[in-house]
């Protein structure tokens, strides 16, 4: 019951980028299409996830125990970095079909706020293994939502007439935040 | 001298990194409902920014080519690893309301761009003014939707009372979307503005 809360809050509730503004520059940058925003959306879910596995013991059985934690952040950031290019390394030799498919976007996401957030939040919400991993989940899957509604957005706007001073980036931003309110509606979703 | 003030200007309003260059906006928006988030954060990406430019700028002869990233992210991150602890010694409060986005300073696009277009290629001393620039751009764009939104949204300047007490406040702003609102309308500002700049700059130099 726990875990399906924290999948709902955090897909819905607390939408990593609507509601809490993390991951905005691939947000903006790519949801050019519907079909680049859903494969950034798989290979940012794909890692993130990853990420957590990777990061939640290390903090727990290593840093932790030998009271390293001032070096989360160094830590962190190499082995989600270092992890991407393994990844990368191992679908285009193994799984040819989906490193086509999202291979291009990996090398972005070594800086995607989210993943680094995720595995930070883990630890300092005190979460357990499982919780992790399915907060992970929720997260990235709130963010692949979020891209496709936005590409959708845009797909119509190519053919709309946007006032002169708002058009390029700023009508984004105005969408966006038209979608945030819609999203305003599920906070009474949980107690 | 005169490119130096070029450089430093540059990151104010044309290269603006938030409004012109679209990076490093997540804890932009984040940080921004209250003034004195916003001050801090601005303050926190500055020193980051000016200490990784001037230590990549000095060392951008030793560091090989093929794995400056890694050796970017470790340096970035050993100076955002500073900032993070000195903010949770001595202003603890700012530090919490902050949460996740001292730590994000170290993805923060703004810090990998700059070192990588601008002081791994140049002196130590362009690399401060740049560092200076882009850091002042951030933090005034930082600050100025800060105060829209905490005027509006909760009638304070931070923390302190400023619309008079009849006034209701609009909690609209203080929420993420209307976050989102205002920073549409910042760019949208900052396009106007420099375009006026770019046509007054061009009828100087035709009269």
């Amino acid at each position: 019951m726990d875990l399906v809360k924290i999948l709902l809050v955090t897909i819905l509730v607390n939408n990593i980028i609507l509601m809490r503004f993390i991951a905005l520059c691939s947000y903006i940058g790519m949801t050019n299409d519907v079909g680049q925003s859903i494969g950034m959306g798989f290979a940012v879910t794909f890692v993130t996830v990853m990420a957590t596995a990777a990061t939640w013991p290390l903090y727990h059985f290593v840093l932790a125990p030998l009271h390293l934690e001032f070096l989360q952040i160094l830590v962190f950031i190499l082995v989600i970095a270092s992890l991407v290019q393994l990844v990368e390394f191992y679908l285009k030799k193994n799984i040819p079909g989906l490193y086509a498919a999202m291979g291009i976007y990996l090398p972005l996401i070594t800086t995607n706020c989210a993943i680094l957030a995720v595995t930070f939040e883990n630890i300092s919400y005190n979460y357990t293994f499982i919780q992790s991993i399915v907060y992970a989940v929720g997260v990235s899957l709130g963010y692949l939502l979020a891209m496709i509604l936005l590409a959708g957005v845009r797909s119509r706007m190519r053919t709309s007439p946007v006032p002169k001073f708002l058009q390029g980036t700023p009508i984004l931003f105005i969408a966006t935040s038209l979608i945030g309110m819609a999203f305003m509606g599920f906070s009474g979703l949980i107690k | 001298m005169k490119s130096l003030w070029k450089v430093f200007k540059q990151g104010i309003i044309f290269e603006n990194p938030l409004l012109m260059l679209m990076i490093g906006l997540c804890s932009a928006l984040a940080v921004t409902s209250n003034v004195s988030n916003g001050i801090g954060m601005g303050l926190a990406m500055t020193f980051v920014l000016l200490f990784s430019e001037i230590f990549i700028s000095l060392f951008r002869k030793l560091i090989p080519n093929s794995v400056r990233m890694p050796i970017f992210l470790i340096i970035i991150g050993a100076f955002t690893t500073i900032v993070d602890l000195v903010m949770k010694a001595y202003f603890p409060e700012l530090s919490k309301s902050m949460g996740v986005f001292i730590p994000l300073i170290v993805v923060n696009c703004i810090i990998m761009g700059r070192v990588e277009a601008f002081a791994y290629k140049q002196k130590v001393l362009p690399a401060i003014f740049d560092s200076f620039g882009m850091g002042l751009g951030y933090t005034w764009v930082l600050i100025g939707i800060a105060a829209f939104r905490e005027l509006l949204g909760n009638g304070t300047l931070a923390g302190a009372q400023v619309m008079p007490a009849s006034y209701q406040p609009i909690l609209f702003f203080i929420l993420p979307p209307g976050g989102f609102l205002v920073f549409g309308l910042f760019i949208a500002f900052n396009i106007w503005l420099k375009g006026r700049m770019r046509k007054s700059a061009a009828a100087k130099e035709n009269a």
